[in-house]
């Protein structure tokens, strides 16, 4: 029960924080998942990768995920609980009390604020995680070519996904091979 | 019976679509014309209400259009509707990809998508970074010539120091977010 309320907890706090895209709460569920010890690092993107090449939305993909991972289907259901109350809560309270806000100035400042802090915290998660991750030249391109093709070329991010995946594959399949002669 | 038509709406967007909130954008808007009480106009305000509003933009695009069709009631069903699929699918997911767990073919193939993970959240911060620290539309001109018009200095310097405090003084992101959000009220216009 403690398990599940920390869940929600967490993911409750991050949900009202999160401005702009699943990706975006990255830094904050990488945290907190270090602190709780719920999952590595690898797992940590393994969920990623997984959450955002699967249909509906990234964020409580990645919150079922993480729920699941700790305290199987109730804690699935906690943490996308805990992700989705807010959004729900917000639109609620505005349509019902509140009105046009998204002209406000306040609001509007706040929003941008979170979002360009949120861009610091993700340069700074992007280079922790290279630091445990990369670890031979190929992860270096791979990291690269999946960067430029959703970047630059507009490449859809589950091909750049499977490329990749496809990739790490082949590299076994070859070492392996040279392995047997 | 609305509920009901409510709920299957944003259970099959959530169910097929792929690539997050801003890909479900245009299906939400498709799907809700057979409610028949959103022009275009209104669709921009709740596509603006989504994005200044925490949480996942699906899902407040959900509530909105929940609860202005049928009430409170409403929006509880299209919101359920919106997250039932990501529950459902990633935890059959996760149940089959567990028997797979130990095969080192499948240990290969993510030891190819990590870095690939890694490459995606780093296009994340350009296209977070593009409206709140420079002017979306890409790289221009304009950049060159007027660089203080292309480029938003105090976003830019909450971007630095919120790095700066997660990286040299270990700050939670959350913490960071918190005060960023309060600090952004009173000093961005």
């Amino acid at each position: 029960m403690k398990t599940l309320w920390t869940l929600f907890r967490v993911f409750f706090t991050i949900g009202l924080l999160t401005f702009g895209g699943g990706l975006a709460m990255v830094p904050a569920i990488r945290r907190q998942a270090k602190e709780q010890g719920w999952m590595t690092e690898e797992e940590m993107l393994d969920c990623i990768a997984i959450c955002q090449s699967l249909p509906g939305m990234i964020a409580p993909n990645i919150c079922t995920y993480i729920g699941n991972r700790v305290k199987g289907v109730p804690g699935a259901i906690a943490a996308t609980l805990g992700i989705v109350l807010p959004a729900f809560l917000s639109i609620l309270i505005i349509l019902m009390f509140l009105g046009h806000i998204e002209d406000n100035p306040y609001v509007k400042g706040a929003f941008v604020g979170v979002q360009s802090a949120s861009v610091g915290l993700i340069l700074m998660t992007v280079y922790q995680m290279s630091r445990n991750i990369m670890k031979n030249w190929l992860s270096w391109v791979l990291a690269a070519v999946s960067f430029v093709l959703v970047v630059v070329l507009g490449v859809n991010a589950i091909l750049s996904i499977i490329l990749c995946g496809f990739v790490g594959w082949l590299s076994w399949y070859a070492c392996r091979k040279e392995g047997k002669k | 019976m609305i509920l009901l038509q409510l709920f299957i709406v944003f259970f099959r967007i959530g169910f097929f679509c792929f690539g997050g909130g801003y890909a479900m954008l245009p299906l939400i808007y498709q799907g809700i014309q057979d409610f028949g009480f959103m022009g275009t106009e209104e669709f921009a305000r709740l596509v603006a209400l989504s994005q200044v509003t925490p949480g996942p933009i699906a899902v407040n695009a959900a509530t909105y259009v929940g609860y202005q069709s049928a009430g409170v009631m409403g929006a509880v069903f299209a919101t359920i509707g919106m997250s039932l699929p990501s529950i459902i699918l990633v935890v059959l997911v996760m149940k089959f990809m567990m028997k797979f767990h130990e095969n080192k073919g499948v240990k290969a193939v993510f030891s190819g998508i990590r870095p690939a993970t890694i490459g995606l959240l780093a296009s994340a911060i350009i296209f977070l970074a593009e409206g709140a620290l420079f002017k979306s539309g890409g790289f221009t001109v304009v950049m060159l010539q007027a660089p203080a018009e292309y480029f938003n200095l105090i976003p830019i310097l909450f971007c630095v120091v919120a790095a700066f405090l997660n990286g040299k003084f270990k700050m939670g992101p959350i913490k960071i977010m918190l005060i960023a959000g309060v600090a952004g009220a009173f000093l961005i216009r």
